[in-house]
């Protein structure tokens, strides 16, 4: 479970982060929409420990991030928004040194790693070098590296940027199938069919802020709309930056 | 520390994989050294023996009017060559090293039994003239000495008289240590192959990882940055002291076919010399691969990291500039200076001479405390925020 109490960050005289509150619950997947720009990308960044907010909580499991950074860190499975790979190392072992950061001994490492590229579908690239893989081989390694130590927590920042319909397609199946599971899921998105598609429940983001947060159906109940796009919008207020 | 440890294993591996990283680091920039020191003694010792040791060729002018000189020259192994259209003209455009000018005037004076002149004309500034101008003066001296001997002689005086002094030359430096001044910059060539054999590592793992967009992903981890930075820099030592110890090993093999035999010259760069020198540049190593992390994190690219690192090789060669310039007595002091110490008793060894522990040791004490410094300075810097962001 994650838990975000009042978070603050400012660049400068700019602030990027300005109250974010919410929670995600285990078995669930939570979306975090909002236009470019909105400040998911640092709310998530401060959820992982990257940065240090200027104000407010982050519990993991209930472990406070201010408090054990090392511990929040091992309970997460991070997506992170920048996802390279080390291209002179094969897919596998791009995977196994995650696991090693984790202290995993090599036979649970191995054992992860097959059953995470069987749920990936990606049998046939596992042991080449990650060097000229496609944008979808490369997000499919990019989690599989995230998820090697089978967190409780998954967190994916934009999981599907950049990716075509069918690898679109085959994350959200592997969304889908990590909730199944009982973890927490929290992505972030700026799409929002695919959050609709996907989320129990939706954390609206606009200036910093959380501006509208609940089930879809609260959310139509909130804003009074009847077509979930027009209920972002109101939330939001603006059209802008919200389209992919 | 076992973070630490899969980082580094994990980035020498990636390095070993580069053909580019491995070439530079580990074949070109430990044979950099060596083979522009062989190639330049080489050089050097085939011109001062061509110079010395070869027929001393010398036009003379107005030899008619001094044929027994002239003769007893040609007796001596010089050349006598026919007099040149315009001596100074042949001098200035270096056809001639040496010209002898003997005036009409030089048969009535010697004649007289006064002080007769010759001239000897040469350029300073060239310098293959330096060799055949001192041995054409040498000469002269000789014949003048020879012949006031014989003078005095004549009138039934002791030629002894006029050399009331005799000064014996007794040069007391060994071969090896004769040796030493070419050595004048082994130690820098040394801290060049450590620099470049660490350089391309200390860039790809820290600004080359952050423009890859790998670094994120990495600090997610749950291994603290410490470690992270830890088995990066011992990464980038390793490449280093590969690529430095591949160097000691290339001198070892140049020296054997530099022939300073010639010049009574000798270097023992045995195998004892390559192990203890190589230990005593081990704190150093880890300074620069620290300093390289640190100047390299602190870069926005890998563009950037680049050129700040090749600033920063200048940076080794002070010590030996100074030390070329202004040759120091060593002293204690001296073995607490990182860099310098290491200058000073890597000479020191390679002179042959006895490098006493207690430097040793301050040497690599104080320079193993920096290197302590730097790597905590590495580590603070991976703590910025900033840092992890890529731009």
């Amino acid at each position: 479970m994650i838990e975000v109490r009042d978070l603050h960050k400012a660049f400068g005289k700019v602030k990027a982060v300005d109250g974010v509150g919410f929670r995600a619950a285990d078995g669930q997947i939570t979306g975090l929409l909002g236009p470019n720009g909105a400040g998911k990308t640092t709310s998530l960044r401060m959820l992982y420990t990257l940065m240090r907010p200027d104000r407010g909580q982050v519990l993991v499991d209930g472990i406070d991030a201010a408090v054990d950074p090392a511990g929040v860190r091992r309970r997460l499975g991070v997506l992170p928004d920048s996802r390279g790979l080390y291209k002179r190392l094969t897919s596998r072992e791009n995977i196994r040194y995650f696991g090693q950061l984790h202290g995993m001994d090599d036979a649970l490492i191995a054992r992860r790693t097959d059953a995470l590229a069987n749920a990936l579908e990606m049998g046939d690239i596992i042991d080449r070098r990650t060097e000229g893989f496609s944008q979808g081989q490369r997000v499919k390694t990019a989690i599989a590296r995230a998820l090697v130590h089978d967190p409780r927590n998954v967190i994916l920042d934009e999981p599907t940027n950049g990716l075509d319909v069918m690898s679109t397609r085959a994350m959200r199946r592997f969304l889908l199938q990590q909730r199944a599971e009982g973890r927490c899921v929290l992505f972030s998105s700026h799409i929002m069919q695919e959050v609709a598609a996907l989320c129990d429940r939706i954390v609206i983001i606009a200036r910093g802020q959380v501006v509208a947060e609940g089930t879809p159906d609260e959310l139509r109940a909130q804003t009074g709309e009847e077509n979930l796009e027009d209920a972002f919008v109101k939330a939001i207020g603006t059209e802008e930056g919200l389209m992919a | 520390m076992k973070a630490a440890l899969v980082v580094f294993l994990k980035e020498v591996t990636e390095n070993l994989r580069d053909r580019k990283t491995v070439l530079n680091a580990l074949v070109l920039g430990p044979l950099l050294g060596p083979v522009l020191f062989a190639v330049m003694m080489g050089f050097i010792i085939n011109k001062q023996l061509d110079s010395a040791e070869k027929p001393l060729a010398l036009p003379v002018i107005g030899a008619e009017h001094a044929p027994n000189l002239v003769a007893w020259l040609g007796q001596q192994g010089v050349q006598v060559q026919p007099a040149p259209a315009d001596g100074e003209a042949a001098i200035r455009e270096r056809e001639a090293r040496a010209v002898l000018v003997i005036p009409a005037s030089f048969g009535e004076h010697w004649r007289k039994g006064e002080t007769a002149q010759v001239q000897v004309l040469f350029d300073s500034s060239d310098q293959e003239g330096r060799t055949p101008k001192a041995r054409v003066s040498a000469l002269l001296q000789a014949y003048s000495q020879q012949q006031a001997s014989l003078r005095i002689a004549a009138r039934g005086l002791h030629p002894a008289l006029l050399s009331p002094l005799a000064v014996a030359d007794r040069d007391l430096a060994s071969s090896q240590q004769r040796a030493g001044q070419l050595l004048g910059f082994l130690p820098y060539l040394l801290v060049l192959g450590a620099f470049l054999g660490g350089m391309y590592l200390a860039i790809d793992t820290t600004a080359g990882e952050r423009e890859r967009q790998s670094l994120e992903p990495l600090l997610a981890n749950p291994a603290s940055r410490a470690q992270i930075v830890l088995g990066k820099l011992g990464a980038t030592f390793g490449f280093a002291m590969a690529s430095m110890m591949l160097s000691l090993v290339a001198f070892s093999f140049a020296f054997q076919y530099i022939d300073l035999e010639r010049l009574g010259m000798r270097i023992d760069f045995d195998l004892g010399l390559i192990l203890r020198a190589g230990l005593l540049m081990v704190p150093l190593v880890m300074c620069f691969a620290a300093l390289q992390t640190i100047v390299a994190a602190y870069a926005k690219s890998y563009r950037e990291a680049q050129t700040y690192l090749s600033l920063l090789m200048l940076v080794p060669m002070l010590p030996s500039i100074i030390l070329m310039v202004n040759p120091m007595k060593g002293e204690l002091w001296m073995s607490a200076v990182p860099l310098l110490s290491q200058n000073v008793l890597v000479m020191a060894l390679a002179r042959g001479e006895v490098v006493a522990l207690a430097e040793f040791a301050l040497s690599f004490g104080a320079t193993l405390a920096l290197a302590v410094v730097l790597a905590w300075v590495a580590v603070r810097i991976y703590h910025r925020e900033q840092l992890a962001v890529s731009a």
